[in-house]
C-alpha cells in the first residue's frame, strides 16, 4: 500500500507580485491513475501546471517523480523526467501530417526517416485506437482527434506522468467518449494523468480521485466514491454544506413584476445550445454554474457577439434582429465581457478613449463627441466608480486589472442602458469596489434597467438578483426563484438532482 | 508635473523621426553652413520664388508625404502595407491627362474636373484593394501585389498606349509656383492635406475607430465597430492621397509617363510611415510622424546628393541609415540596452552602498 | 465509437491541393494554347524557350518559397541577383578564371543571406524592412561598382554561355526544312537541378520539414523543440545562397552586367509562389508549385502576345488578372477547408 507515489509535490509556494498564487499545496498521483485537479477561477490550478511542467520556477516546495526528487527548470527538464502536457489550444503544426507532428522535433539527424516515423506512428495510433493516419494532414482531423495525436506524442516519448489541461473543452460527446477509452488504455498501461477539467459529469465518470485547490490552497484530496457532486461543488465554492444549510434564509427577494423587456425563443449560436430566455423590465438576474458551464456563450448569443444560428427575439414586446453587437446597442443592450482583454480594453488606447467608445459608436462615425465632452464624461466616471489612473490619458493597459475592468464598466455605463449584461464584473477587483458594483447593480434595477449579473462568487449573485439561472455542462438545468435562492439550493441544484427544468 | 508629461507624451513616440531630422540638419550645417539658405530667385515666368535646398528637400518630398498619410492610416486600420500606390498614382495621373486632351481649351473648371476623374478612378482601385482585403481576409500586401503587377500597364492603356504630354498655365501653377505665391505649390497642397486629415479627425470618429480596429479587432467589434467597412475606407482614403500625389507628379513635368511616375514610391512611403514611429503591424497612429518621415527620406537623399553622391549610389546608403534605424528601435536591441543601463545603475548604487558602509 | 471509420481516401494536405490546381491549370492554359494559338505552342522548343529565358526566375522562386514557407518574405532577391551578375561580370573581363567566380556568386548570395537572416531572426526585425533595405543596398552597389553596362569579355565565359544542351528527336522542322533540335541553356540544367535539391530539402530533411513547422505554427514549433531562431535563420541563408546561383545563371543567358538587371524579379518571384499555392502566411508551399507557377506566369505572357494583344500593356494586365484569380482562389478554398475542419 505504501509504495512511492509516481509524483509527489509537496508544499509547493508559488509568489507573484503583489499575490501568493500557491500557498502550501501538496498533490500526490499514483501511477495508473486518473487524477481530477479542480478549481474555480483563481484556485492555482494553471500556476501548479505550469510549475510541473517547467514554464514558472517555484518558491518553495518539493517535486518528486518515483521517489527520486526532481528540478524542473524548464520545459525540456519537464519532458526528461517523463511529464508531457497536452494543452487546451493544440499545440501542434496543423499544416504537418499526424506522423510529423509525433515525430518533429525530437530527431536530431539531419535527414527525416518519414518511411519510419509513418510506420510507428500507425502502430500506435492504431493501439491508441485514434481514427487518424498517419500520412493524413493534421488540420485535416477534427479537434478531437489533433487532441489524441498530442496525447499519442507524448505516449510515444514514454512519459510517466501526462496531464490534460482542459481537454474536453471543445468537444462534443461522441469525441469525449473516445477520449475517455484513449484515457483508460492509458490508464492500464501504467501512466498517471492528471485530468484538469470544470466538467462535473466528467470528472465522475473517469477519474479515480480529485484534488480540490481554492485561492491558492489544498481543500483536500479525495477518492472520486467517497465524494458526492453536492459536496465537491460545496468544496469548491468553499463552502461546507452542513454550513450552507444553518446558514439564515437570506432576506426573500420580490421577483421584479412588470413587463418584459426581452424575451428569446430557441435562441442558438455556434457556441451556446439553444435555449430561452426572458428579462422583465428593472429585473437582476444571474445565470450561475461552474466555469464553463455556458453561462457566457448564453448571454454572447443575447448580444448577438457570437454568430447567431436560430432563435426570435423580441425587445420591449416588438420582434428584433440581433445579429451583430451593434443592433443590441441600438436596442438599449450593453455587454461587459468576461475576457477583458481580449473583448473589452483597447490597450494601447488613453482611460478616456476606453471610456467613450460604445457611446462614440452608438452616435454613429459622423458625430464624433467633443474633446471637451470626453473629458468630462471621462472625469466623471473616474470620479464616480474610483478608477486608480495617472490621468485620463494614460493607456489602458498600465492600468491594473481591476481597474481596467472598472473602465470598460464605465463605458457600458455611459451608454445608458436599458439591459445590462455585465459577466464577471468583479473578478480581479477589491472587495470595497465589489460591494460598490453590487450597490451600483441595485440601484440600476431600481431606475428600471435590466441588469444579468454573473459572477463566479455566489454570494454576490445571491444578494443582487431576484432570478438565477442555473447551468451545467452547457445546458441550463434549473432556475431558482424566492426561497430557493440559497447557496444550499444553488450548490444542489448545479451539481445535480431536484429542481431540474425540463429542456 | 502634468504639463511635463504631456510635453513628453507629444514628441516621446516622434522621437525617432525628429532625431533623424536633427542629425541631419546638424550633419549639413557643420559641412556647408550655408546649406539651408533660402534665396529668392526668379523663375521662368519672372516671378520671384524661393529656392534653395530646403526649398528643394520640403517641395520634392511632397507626393511622397501625401502618401505618407493615406498609408499610415491603411497600416494603421488592417495591419498591412499598400505596394500598389506607385502604380495607382501612374493610373490616376494617366486619367488626369487623359480628360485634359480630350478638352478643348484647360480652364480651371476642366482642370477640377480632371481631378475629380483621376480621384474616382483611385477611389475605385481602393475599393478593390479594400475589398480583397476586409471580405476576402487577404494580407495586404498580397492583395496589392495585383495592381502593383498590373497598374503601371493599365495606366499606359488608358491613355492608348502614349506618354502625352499636356502644356498649360495651370498646371504649371499646380506643379511649381502660382503666380506671386514663392512657396511651390506642392507644398501648399501637403499642408492642405494635412489640414483636411485634421479636419476629418475632428468631425469624424475616424481615429478612434481605425485606432481600435488596428489594435484590438475582436473587442472594437464588440462594441459595435464594423471593421470591414473601416478597412476599406482606410483603402479609399489612401486612394484619394494617390490621386493628388499623381496629379500633382503630372503636373511637374507636364506629362505622363507611366514607368517613371513615382517609381518605386511605394517603399519609400512605407518606409516613411515606420521612420515616422508608426507600427508597421497596425494599431496606434501619428500622421505628423509619418510626414516627418517623409521629409526625412527626402532631406537623406538630398543630403547625399550635395555630397556629390551619384543619384545611382543613393540607394546603397539609404539602406544603411535605415538599417541603423530599425536596428536600434528592435525590440530586441531596446531589451538589451535597457537591460545595461539598468545593470549599470545596480553596479552604481552598489558602489555607493558599499562606500557607505565602509565609512560607517 | 463505430462512427469515427477512418475516411478510404486521405483528402489532399493544403500543399498538395494548391499545388495541384495550379499544375492543371497551367495545362489546362497550354493545352488550349496548343489547340487555339497553335504557331510556336506545337513545338517543344517552346518550353525550351521559356526555361532558357527563366532560369534565374525559377532559382529565385524557389528561394522565396523557403522563405515563404517559413512565413517570412525577401524582396531583395531581384537586387543581390543583379549585383552578383555585375560583380562577376566585372571580376571576369578583369582576368579572373571561372572558378573563383562561381565563388564570388555564392560567396555574395550568402553575406545577404547570413546578413538578413541574422538581423529578422535574432534581432527580431521586420523581415519587410530589413528585406528592403537588402534590396536598396544591392542596387546602390550594382550601380557603385559600375555605372554604365558592363559585357562579359571573358573567353572561356563565353563559350560556356554559347554552349547549349542538344535534344534532335525534340526538336521541329522550320519553314525551310531544315530541322532544328531541342536547344537548352546550361542554365536549365542548374536550375532544375536547384529545384530537385530544394525538394529532396522541404521534403526528406529535417530543417525543411522545420520550415513548414515555424510557418505553420511558430508556437507549437517552440515547443515542440524547434529552434525557431535557428531555423529561421537558416532559411534566409538559403535563399541568399540560391540567389548567387540565380545571378550567375543570369549572367549565362544575358552574359551583362546591368544596373537594372532582374527589376522587379522579385515581385514576380513572389507572384510564382503565390499562383504556385504557397501562403505568405506561412506553413504552406511546395517548389514543384512554385515551378509551375512560374511557367503558368511565363507562359501567359507569351499566350498574350500569341493571340494578337500586340500592346504593351496587355502582358502585364494579365498577370495581374491571373494573380488576382490565383489569390481569391485560394483563399476561397483554404476558408471552405477551415469551416470544415472546426466543427
Amino acid at each position: 500500500m505504501q509504495e512511492a507515489s509516481l509524483l509527489e509535490l509537496r508544499g509547493i509556494e508559488k509568489r507573484f507580485p503583489g499575490v501568493l498564487a500557491l500557498n502550501n499545496v501538496d498533490f500526490t498521483l499514483q501511477s495508473g491513475e486518473i487524477h481530477a485537479l479542480m478549481g474555480e477561477n483563481g484556485a492555482g490550478k494553471s500556476t501548479l501546471i505550469k510549475i510541473l511542467t517547467g514554464v514558472y520556477p517555484m518558491d518553495g516546495g518539493s517535486v518528486t517523480v518515483e521517489g527520486k526528487k526532481v528540478h524542473i527548470a524548464s520545459p525540456q527538464d519537464a519532458q526528461n523526467n517523463g511529464i508531457s502536457t497536452v494543452y487546451q489550444e493544440i499545440t501542434l503544426c496543423p499544416n504537418l501530417t499526424v506522423a510529423e507532428n509525433m515525430y518533429i522535433g525530437r530527431d536530431k539527424g539531419l535527414m527525416v526517416k518519414q518511411k519510419d516515423y509513418e510506420k510507428r506512428a500507425d502502430e500506435i495510433l492504431s493501439q491508441l485506437q485514434i481514427p487518424a493516419r498517419a500520412r493524413q494532414q493534421l488540420g485535416n482531423c477534427s479537434l478531437a482527434v489533433q487532441q489524441m495525436v498530442a496525447i499519442a506524442r507524448a505516449v510515444d516519448m514514454q512519459c510517466k506522468v501526462l496531464i490534460l489541461d482542459e481537454p474536453t473543452s471543445s468537444l462534443d460527446d461522441k469525441e469525449v467518449n473516445m477520449l475517455f477509452s484513449l484515457m483508460r488504455d492509458l490508464k492500464a498501461r501504467g501512466v498517471g494523468i492528471i485530468f484538469v477539467t470544470h466538467f462535473l459529469e466528467q470528472v465522475y465518470e473517469v477519474c479515480d480521485r480529485i484534488t480540490v485547490l481554492r485561492n491558492g490552497e489544498l481543500v483536500g484530496e479525495y477518492l472520486v466514491e467517497d465524494l458526492p457532486q453536492v459536496q465537491l461543488v460545496a468544496k469548491m465554492m468553499g463552502k461546507e454544506l452542513e454550513e450552507l444549510n444553518s446558514l439564515s434564509e437570506t432576506e426573500e427577494k420580490k421577483s421584479a413584476t412588470g413587463e418584459t423587456f426581452y424575451e428569446a425563443e430557441d435562441l442558438s449560436s455556434s457556441a451556446a445550445f439553444p435555449f430561452n430566455y426572458s428579462i422583465k423590465k428593472g429585473e437582476v438576474n444571474g445565470f450561475t454554474g461552474l466555469l464553463g458551464s455556458g453561462r457566457s456563450e448564453s448571454v454572447r448569443a443575447i448580444f448577438g457577439a457570437d454568430k447567431v444560428n436560430s432563435g426570435t427575439v423580441k425587445v420591449k414586446g416588438k420582434p428584433v434582429k440581433i445579429n451583430k453587437p451593434i443592433d443590441a446597442m441600438k436596442n438599449g443592450i450593453g455587454y461587459l465581457a468576461e475576457d477583458r482583454k481580449r473583448d473589452g480594453i483597447i490597450s494601447e488606447l488613453s482611460v478616456r478613449e476606453n471610456i467613450i467608445l460604445a457611446m462614440q459608436v452608438m452616435k454613429g462615425f459622423w458625430r464624433p463627441i467633443s474633446r471637451s465632452e470626453q473629458e468630462a464624461f471621462a472625469d466623471e466616471y473616474i470620479k464616480a466608480l474610483n478608477i486608480k489612473t495617472a490621468s485620463r490619458e494614460t493607456p489602458i493597459g498600465s492600468l491594473s486589472g481591476g481597474n481596467q475592468q472598472k473602465v470598460i464598466l464605465a463605458r457600458w455605463l455611459l451608454t445608458h442602458p436599458e439591459y445590462l449584461i455585465l459577466d464577471e464584473p468583479t473578478r480581479g477587483i477589491d472587495v470595497g469596489t465589489k460591494l460598490e458594483i453590487q450597490k451600483l447593480v441595485l440601484k440600476l434595477a431600481e431606475d428600471g434597467v435590466s441588469v444579468t449579473f454573473i459572477s463566479s462568487e455566489v454570494e454576490e449573485m445571491l444578494r443582487t438578483c431576484s432570478r438565477l439561472i442555473v447551468m451545467r455542462d452547457r445546458h441550463i438545468v434549473g432556475e431558482l426563484t424566492g426561497s430557493d435562492l440559497n447557496q444550499a439550493q444553488v450548490m444542489k441544484t448545479i451539481a445535480g438532482g431536484e429542481a431540474k427544468n425540463n429542456e | 508635473m502634468s504639463k511635463k508629461r504631456s510635453i513628453g507624451q507629444i514628441l516621446g513616440p516622434l522621437a525617432i523621426p525628429l532625431i533623424a531630422i536633427g542629425i541631419l540638419v546638424i550633419f549639413n550645417l557643420i559641412r556647408d553652413p550655408e546649406f539651408f539658405s533660402i534665396v529668392i530667385k526668379h523663375n521662368n515666368d519672372g516671378n520671384a520664388v524661393l529656392a534653395g535646398n530646403l526649398i528643394s528637400i520640403v517641395n520634392g518630398a511632397s507626393e511622397l508625404a501625401i502618401l505618407a498619410m493615406g498609408m499610415t492610416i491603411v497600416t494603421a486600420a488592417c495591419g498591412g502595407q499598400d505596394i500598389s500606390v506607385g502604380a495607382a498614382a501612374a493610373i490616376a495621373g494617366s486619367m488626369f491627362v487623359k480628360v485634359l486632351k480630350s478638352v478643348q481649351e484647360i480652364t480651371g473648371v476642366t482642370v477640377v474636373l480632371a481631378f475629380l476623374a483621376a480621384c474616382v478612378i483611385a477611389m475605385i482601385f481602393g475599393a478593390f484593394n479594400g475589398t480583397l482585403v476586409a471580405v476576402f481576409k487577404i494580407q495586404p500586401m498580397i492583395a496589392t501585389l495585383i495592381l502593383y503587377t498590373c497598374g503601371r500597364s493599365i495606366a499606359y492603356w488608358i491613355n492608348g498606349g502614349a506618354t502625352p504630354s499636356v502644356e498649360s498655365s495651370i498646371l504649371n501653377a499646380w506643379g511649381s509656383f502660382i503666380p506671386g505665391i514663392p512657396i511651390p505649390t506642392p507644398v501648399l497642397i501637403v499642408i492642405l492635406m494635412a489640414i483636411i486629415f485634421g479636419l476629418l479627425f475632428k468631425f469624424t470618429s475616424l481615429r478612434l475607430f481605425t485606432q481600435s480596429v488596428g489594435i484590438n479587432e475582436s473587442a472594437a467589434k464588440l462594441n459595435g465597430i464594423n471593421a470591414t467597412w473601416i478597412k476599406l475606407l482606410s483603402f479609399i482614403i489612401l486612394g484619394v492621397c494617390v490621386a493628388v500625389a499623381g496629379t500633382i507628379g503630372v503636373s511637374r513635368l507636364g506629362l505622363i509617363n507611366h514607368e517613371t511616375l513615382l517609381l518605386d514610391v511605394e517603399m519609400d512611403t512605407i518606409l516613411a510611415v515606420a521612420i515616422g514611429g508608426n507600427s508597421l503591424g497596425g494599431g496606434r497612429f501619428r500622421l505628423s510622424g509619418s510626414i516627418i518621415g517623409a521629409y526625412v527620406i527626402q532631406m537623406l537623399t538630398i543630403t547625399l546628393y550635395a555630397m556629390k553622391v551619384p543619384s545611382t549610389d543613393v540607394k546603397a546608403y539609404k539602406a544603411i541609415v535605415i538599417v541603423i534605424l530599425v536596428v536600434i528601435g528592435s525590440p530586441v536591441v531596446k531589451k538589451k540596452f535597457s537591460k545595461f543601463v539598468g545593470d549599470l545603475r545596480r553596479k552604481r548604487a552598489a558602489r555607493s552602498e558599499n562606500s557607505e558602509k565602509g565609512a560607517a | 465509437m463505430e462512427d469515427f471509420k477512418i475516411k478510404k481516401r486521405e483528402p489532399f494536405s493544403d500543399t498538395k491541393l494548391l499545388m495541384t490546381i495550379t499544375i492543371c491549370i497551367f495545362f489546362g492554359m497550354y493545352i488550349l494554347a496548343m489547340i487555339f494559338l497553335k504557331g510556336g505552342f506545337l513545338h517543344f522548343q517552346q518550353i525550351g524557350d521559356l526555361l532558357n529565358d527563366n532560369t534565374s526566375l525559377i532559382i529565385v522562386a524557389c528561394a522565396l518559397t523557403i522563405v515563404m514557407i517559413g512565413g517570412g518574405i525577401d524582396i531583395s532577391v531581384g537586387a543581390v541577383t543583379s549585383l552578383v551578375v555585375m560583380s562577376c561580370v566585372m571580376y571576369l573581363n578583369s582576368g579572373g578564371n571561372i572558378f573563383v567566380s562561381i565563388l564570388l556568386a555564392l560567396g555574395i548570395g550568402l553575406a545577404f543571406g547570413v546578413v538578413q537572416g541574422f538581423l529578422i531572426s535574432y534581432l527580431e526585425i521586420q523581415p519587410f524592412i530589413v528585406t528592403l533595405a537588402g534590396m536598396f543596398f544591392a542596387r546602390g552597389m550594382t550601380t557603385i561598382l559600375s555605372d554604365n553596362p558592363q559585357k562579359v569579355e571573358h573567353e572561356g565565359f563565353k563559350e560556356l554561355m554559347s554552349s547549349r544542351i542538344e535534344i534532335p528527336w525534340l526538336g521541329y522542322t522550320a519553314n525551310n526544312g531544315n530541322k532544328i533540335p531541342f536547344r537548352l541553356e546550361i542554365g536549365v540544367i542548374v536550375a532544375i537541378l536547384c529545384v530537385i535539391a530544394v525538394f529532396f530539402l522541404l521534403r526528406k530533411f529535417r530543417l525543411g520539414r522545420n520550415f513548414y513547422a515555424i510557418g505553420g505554427n511558430q508556437t507549437s514549433a517552440m515547443m515542440l523543440g524547434i529552434n525557431v531562431k535557428r531555423t529561421r535563420f537558416l532559411s534566409y541563408v538559403i535563399s541568399g545562397l540560391l540567389c548567387g546561383i540565380a545571378g550567375y545563371c543570369f549572367m549565362m543567358h544575358t552574359g551583362a552586367g546591368n544596373a537594372t538587371n532582374a527589376a522587379g524579379m522579385e515581385m514576380n518571384a513572389i507572384a510564382s509562389a503565390i499562383i504556385g499555392g504557397t501562403l505568405l502566411t506561412g506553413g504552406v508551399g511546395s517548389v514543384i508549385g512554385t515551378f509551375f507557377g512560374t511557367m503558368t506566369l511565363t507562359t501567359i505572357k507569351k499566350i498574350v502576345v500569341s493571340s494578337g494583344l500586340n500592346d504593351p500593356w496587355w502582358q502585364s494586365i494579365t498577370t495581374g488578372g491571373m494573380l488576382c484569380f490565383f489569390i481569391i482562389l485560394q483563399s476561397v478554398v483554404l476558408k471552405r477547408r477551415q469551416k470544415k475542419r472546426v466543427l
